[in-house]
């Protein structure tokens, strides 16, 4: 308590020296972010034939646009200082529900879908529930969502389901064309429409800077009367939802459900969000810087894919040491925070 | 091991009931016996243990020798969280100690040496030294929340051990090698007396010296701890050494009992069974305090529990069910606003005053 006080304290000091200049400093990473990018996609360019093309940015597109869903979830959690281990499994459980309904009941996938969705905003809803009532840290209460999750889809089937029913593997290979013979799945359509609305609730309505306030400080936030506890499952909820609408996503590339499928997700969506300039402390961020990093992500496979010689997992490795350059820039732009009080 | 796991449900019993009672490793204890008699219900040899070629064979010896690494990996989590850090690195660091003794081994001319093996371990516990000082820097010089400083090397960890074992399985034919995890040494399983030796050791050194009421003290209060003179970011750093060096012992062991190297599954999940088998044990996730004996006691729960599902015949996996509820009943247990909510069942509304009794159910807590 009296750390929290003592930052509040600091933080009321800051903005009068450091004036403006602050909030150009959370972009930095952000622009860093963007440089990379254009740098990564530059260099392969140069180095691999028939990289330079739109439709390689386009199958970044395809190839992520789970990650992406499930990424835009994890950054309003991270926003408020929390973190969603359970995304992961979360994914894994809603393609296992999806796939068995599906091909094993006969569902209409029009009662499967909201339904996996509901299970999943639930899910997060409960976890947040648990976090603010008990006041136990976030990441011991989604480590237990994660374990349940996964543990639930084995109770499903221990093997691999895989989809042969027409209506979804029709949308699954569905593709929209574009000009010049470009295309893009449905999912990519469905993952920008809740980008762009993540980013319409964060930046441009109340519960968005409720959230950011929650993540700024908690105890000031609560102080101004903002609803802190109902912010703080809605967050939750929105990941949990995030990740199931990211499982059907899922269900459709993979057109399978599987136990083991989205192992690690939580990482690499969490991975994403810190490249994309979100403060894992919470408070600062853009959405948009997210899909900045989920494209870094996917760039690095495509980038290694590209190269052939080497192997898959040097991705972990490089999205490591991304993840650790990131995390030591966060620290030197936020300064030392921790250590003035 | 056995000997540290009897006294706290033994000796205790007659006498002293009240003292009993109010002790924190009573409910760990409880839990255990009742898995094992649970067990004892389903089969009916489950307690005997035989002596067959010299060496203890039975269920119970099964539990504590496949139990060893992960009460070593918990023992350094213990450290670790006792500071009120994380360290989710482990499991990584369990899979590059494993590829790298075994790797070694594997290119050796010699793969039964007894030099081969020693610069195999040794090789092995350099580079966990390197992998804890890196989350120890992290941590302590550069700020970072261990949860985050760790979680980098818990990403390119598994990277790291694919590219030494170049995606393969490395497997070794060593005899020496498969003693720290699957031989014998004066009857007991080498792995149990070895998991045995380092629990004593570390409870010797922090509880006879002042090391353990340090690593307490930048974990209860870092800023009265800071006033009182103590170098938090030494203490930090030694703390994560610790338990990449513990987690490095767990890989070499589980490695050399199947006498290979997979740099994708050793060690898969083994940081959330370690922080399990520390919050069962009693050691909040708060920091401040922590206890060895519980740790243990959490770890055996924790084996215990996976044996038992193999015996019910359940598919394995689904023991994460179980863990999931484990977690979240100890953890409500543990906290303070549940702890101080329960009494009254109705919700007062006012986060004033949950604070202030949260508050006085960690003092009590403490008192305890």
């Amino acid at each position: 308590m009296s750390t929290g006080i003592a930052n509040t304290a600091a933080r009321l000091t800051r903005p009068l020296s450091r004036g403006g200049s602050r909030r150009a400093g959370t972009r930095i990473p952000l622009i860093v972010t963007a440089v990379l990018l254009v740098a990564m996609f530059t260099v392969g360019s140069l180095r691999y034939d028939g990289f330079f093309s739109t439709q390689v940015v386009l199958n970044l597109l395809i190839d992520n646009a789970f990650l992406l869903v499930v990424a835009v979830g994890a950054t309003f959690v991270i926003l408020t200082g929390g973190i969603d281990l359970s995304v992961g499994s979360m994914v894994a459980l809603s393609t296992m529900i999806t796939a068995s309904l599906v091909e094993h009941q006969g569902w209409s996938l029009g009662a499967v879908i909201p339904l996996v969705l509901a299970i999943g905003a639930s899910g997060g809803a409960l976890m947040g529930w648990i976090i603010h009532t008990f006041e136990i840290q976030p990441f011991i209460v989604t480590l237990a969502g994660m374990f349940l999750a996964r543990g639930l889809c084995y109770t499903i089937s221990t093997e691999s389901i895989t989809i042969d029913d027409p209506t979804t593997v029709s949308i699954a290979q569905a593709r929209l064309y574009g000009s010049g013979g470009l295309f893009v799945s449905v999912s990519v359509i469905i993952a920008l429409v809740v980008l762009l609305i993540a980013f319409v609730v964060l930046h441009h309505t109340r519960f968005g800077r409720g959230v950011y306030a929650l993540g700024g400080n908690e105890t000031s936030a609560r102080l101004m009367g903002l609803p802190v506890g109902s912010t703080k499952v809605a967050v939750y909820a929105i990941s949990g939802l995030c990740s199931a609408l990211g499982g059907v996503l899922m269900t459709f590339y993979m057109l399978s459900g599987y136990a083991l499928h989205a192992m690690g997700m939580e990482l690499d969506a969490i991975a994403a969000t810190v490249i994309g300039g979100t403060l894992l402390t919470g408070g600062s961020g853009f959405v948009l810087g997210t899909a900045l990093g989920v494209l870094v992500l996917g760039m690095i496979q495509t980038v290694i894919n590209f190269q052939g010689t080497l192997s898959s997992w040097w991705t972990r490795i490089v999205i490591g040491g991304l993840l650790l350059v990131f995390i030591v820039l966060q620290r030197l732009m936020t300064g030392r925070r921790a250590e003035t009080d | 091991m056995t000997n540290r796991l009897d006294p706290p449900a033994g000796t205790a019993r007659g006498p002293m009931l009240k003292r009993l009672a109010g002790h924190r490793l009573l409910w760990p204890s409880l839990v255990l016996i009742a898995l094992l008699l649970g067990n004892l219900a389903f089969t009916h040899d489950f307690f005997a243990v035989r002596i067959r070629d010299g060496h203890l064979y039975g269920s119970l010896i099964d539990i504590l020798q496949y139990g060893a690494p992960l009460t070593l990996v918990a023992l350094g989590m213990t450290m670790v969280i006792a500071t009120r850090g994380i360290d989710l690195s482990v499991g990584s660091t369990v899979a590059i100690a494993g590829a790298l003794a075994c790797e070694h081994i594997a290119t050796s001319s010699d793969p039964d040496g007894a030099g081969t093996v020693l610069t195999a371990v040794a090789v092995a516990l350099g580079v966990a030294v390197v992998l804890g000082l890196c989350n120890g820097l992290l941590v302590a010089r550069l700020g970072v929340q261990p949860i985050v400083a760790t979680l980098i090397l818990m990403v390119a960890g598994r990277g790291v051990a694919q590219l030494i074992t170049d995606g393969q399985i490395i497997t070794v034919t060593s005899d020496k090698y498969h003693m720290i995890g699957g031989g014998h040494w004066l009857t007991f399983p080498f792995a149990v007396l070895l998991a045995a030796a380092l629990v004593a050791l570390t409870a010797l050194v922090t509880r006879r010296s002042a090391l353990g009421l340090l690593i307490e003290s930048v974990g209860g209060n870092p800023a009265a701890g800071r006033l009182a003179g103590i170098r938090a970011a030494g203490l930090l750093t030694l703390v994560y050494v610790f338990s990449a060096l513990c987690a490095a012992v767990a890989g070499l062991m589980i490695s050399s009992n199947v006498n290979a190297a997979d740099g994708n599954n050793a060690g898969l999940w083994i940081e959330l069974d370690a922080i399990l088998a520390v919050v069962i044990g009693g050691t909040a996730l708060t920091g401040g305090r922590f206890s060895l004996g519980g740790t243990v006691l959490g770890a055996m729960i924790i084996q215990t529990l996976s044996t038992t599902v193999y015996t019910l015949g359940v598919p394995p996996e689904t023991t994460l069910v179980f863990k999931a509820f484990v977690v979240i009943a100890v953890c409500l247990v543990q906290s303070p606003a549940f702890r101080a909510r329960m009494p009254r069942r109705r919700k007062t509304g006012h986060p004033r005053s949950d604070t202030t009794a949260g508050a006085a159910g960690r003092q009590q807590e403490a008192r305890a």
